[in-house]
């Protein structure tokens, strides 16, 4: 809301809202405390960037105040010094440019230091960060559990201190499945790779998901759709927490249908809540539930043992399967063991 | 004389005002003499050996590795905080860590950038995050405490490093995940023990779980470390 305090202005309220109309503010001129609504930016989403944008330009109000004073104080010396009659042309020019030069430079500087505050401000981040432990204990198991309710908008928590700190286990155990499955990284480094992986599957897919909820004009905003997909990694986590430890791949089959099935399906879910018709639906979900099964799926078949040598001979068109390969002892018996009771209850 | 006729001439129209006898007007303007000892002893320290100066530092440095040791609650790591003792660790781990796993000679390069990066940016993500969940701490304390907190994992590193040149089979792995394990719990123990002073009650857990992760990726790190043939 903008604050008007401009006295003894006309009653032409044509506006019906609770803050002063746009006339008012173009007429009055300086000398009131206004803020211009019109330059207000279109920030759909949170209001705290109109907090913060409007904080700033309350500081800058007073700033250019106090420069216009420093600045009239400045040109009034000049005056002063100089002679009034040869105060010509050319003398005129100097100081009219001197000053354009200088307004040029303080608008900029307003600007870039705006920029600044408004982006490079943590405080933006602070309420999405405001969580109890229960509230994300609850959130992560309730990330499996699918809710049946489509006619009626989901309600997606938005806060991104879950969605982050899955992200980063998921990145340890990534780490973890590259190191055991002796992936050899020639361009980088492992954790380059593991954090690159991570983060941009969360903020590209996000970003991707809320541009075509964008387009099929779905009622989700970028930190819902960033909040729902970090906290769909939870069972990514869990299927690559077991999968890299057991390599059995009938077991990463059951545990990518279950529960990547059902992380999925939570999602679509609230997706489909909040999208209208049957085309839209169907873009949205159907994207969202591919691109989540293949990450969980390339994340285990990518870090699967590799046979070392095969590295060396990849060429383009001709890659070679990637095969399984003999392994040390212990986890040999362990793998033998689970055939073996896998065979055993298929018999029964 | 002329500066205070100058001063004066803004009061000129109160010489009219009396004040009444019984309010006392008197007061001591001599400048306190503290700061100006202080400033004396700061030029003082420029003309002091080198080998002191370091030493001074040194001892810093060693008065902080104790307080990580045996951590009790003490505000001394985050009263005088500095940036030199994570770095030497730092440095350390990384040169301990260099030099091991995989066979190409490419990958001592990445292993010390790797364990660099780790410790540095995980640092930061883990003060920003104990920052917005309403912490405290300023940036550079939270930096030094959780750099200082190495320490136990630095002295696993060494220890594992001694054990590896015995041999790397099963018990030198027993040995070895013992040691892993119980430096992570100290240093995670230890950090936890100044970090989350300054967080509100019910929000410690979520402070701690990064700081559980990040020992946890580098005491990881030493566990599978093992050194080329």
């Amino acid at each position: 809301a903008a604050v008007t305090m401009s006295a003894g202005s006309g009653n032409r309220n044509t506006n019906t809202e609770p803050w002063g109309s746009f006339d008012e503010n173009l007429i009055q001129g300086g000398g009131a405390a206004v803020i211009d609504m019109e330059n207000m930016d279109d920030t759909s989403g949170s209001s705290f960037e109109d907090m913060g944008e409007m904080h700033q330009r309350m500081k800058e109000e007073e700033e250019v105040t106090a420069e216009a004073a420093a600045a009239g104080d400045d040109g009034g010396e000049d005056d002063g010094g100089e002679d009034g009659e040869f105060l010509g042309m050319k003398g005129l020019k100097g100081q009219l440019g001197r000053q354009v030069a200088d307004e040029v430079w303080q608008a900029g500087k307003r600007q870039a230091s705006r920029a600044f505050n408004l982006y490079a401000n943590i405080d933006i981040l602070r309420p999405y960060f405001d969580v109890e432990p229960v509230q994300v204990r609850s959130r992560l198991i309730e990330s499996m559990i699918p809710v049946r309710m489509i006619n009626f908008p989901q309600k997606i928590a938005g806060e991104l201190y879950g969605p982050l700190m899955l992200v980063f286990t998921l990145v340890a155990i990534l780490l973890h499945g590259m190191k055991t499955s002796g992936t050899v990284i020639r361009e980088g480094t492992l954790m380059g790779t593991a954090i690159g992986t991570c983060f941009g599957y969360w903020l590209g897919v996000s970003s991707f998901i809320y541009f075509l909820a964008y387009l099929v004009n779905a009622q989700i905003t970028m930190l819902q759709t960033l909040s729902l997909l970090g906290y769909g990694l939870f069972g990514h986590c869990v299927v690559l927490l077991i999968t890299y430890n057991i390599h059995f791949h009938f077991l990463f089959y059951v545990l990518w249908l279950l529960c990547g099935g059902l992380s999925t399906l939570r999602m679509v879910a609230a997706l489909l809540s909040r999208t209208v018709g049957q085309t839209p639906r169907l873009l949205l979900c159907g994207t969202l539930s591919v691109l989540h099964m293949l990450f969980l799926f390339y994340l285990h078949f990518a870090y699967h043992k590799i046979l070392e040598g095969l590295l060396d001979s990849l060429d383009g068109p001709n890659m070679a399967p990637i095969q399984r390969v003999a392994r040390d002892v212990p986890e040999l018996t362990l793998n033998a063991t689970l055939r073996s009771l896998g065979t055993l209850l298929k018999t029964h | 004389m002329a500066a205070a006729e100058e001063a004066s001439r803004p009061f000129a129209g109160l010489s009219d005002v009396s004040i009444s006898e019984d309010i006392p007007v008197e007061g001591d303007i001599s400048v306190p003499v503290g700061p100006s000892t202080r400033r004396d002893e700061e030029f003082s320290t420029l003309d002091e050996p080198v080998k002191e100066t370091i030493l001074r530092d040194l001892r810093a440095v060693g008065n902080k590795f104790i307080h990580v040791l045996y951590p009790k609650r003490s505000t001394a790591l985050l009263r005088d905080w500095d940036l030199w003792g994570p770095l030497l660790l730092c440095v350390t781990l990384a040169l301990l860590l260099q030099g091991g796993a995989a066979d190409s000679d490419d990958q001592g390069g990445p292993q010390f950038a790797e364990v660099f990066v780790i410790i540095w940016f995980g640092s930061i993500i883990i003060t920003l995050n104990s920052k917005l969940l309403g912490g405290t701490i300023s940036f550079f304390q939270s930096l030094c405490v959780l750099g200082y907190c190495i320490l136990p994992l630095t002295v696993a590193m060494a220890v594992c490093r001694i054990v590896l040149v015995g041999g790397s089979g099963t018990v030198s792995f027993a040995v070895r995940l013992v040691v892993v394990t119980a430096s992570f719990g100290w240093s995670t123990f230890a950090s936890t023990a100044f970090l989350t002073d300054s967080q509100p009650a019910e929000r410690k857990a979520l402070v701690v779980y990064p700081v559980f992760l990040f020992y946890f990726v580098i005491g990881w790190m030493i566990l599978t470390f093992s050194p080329s043939q």
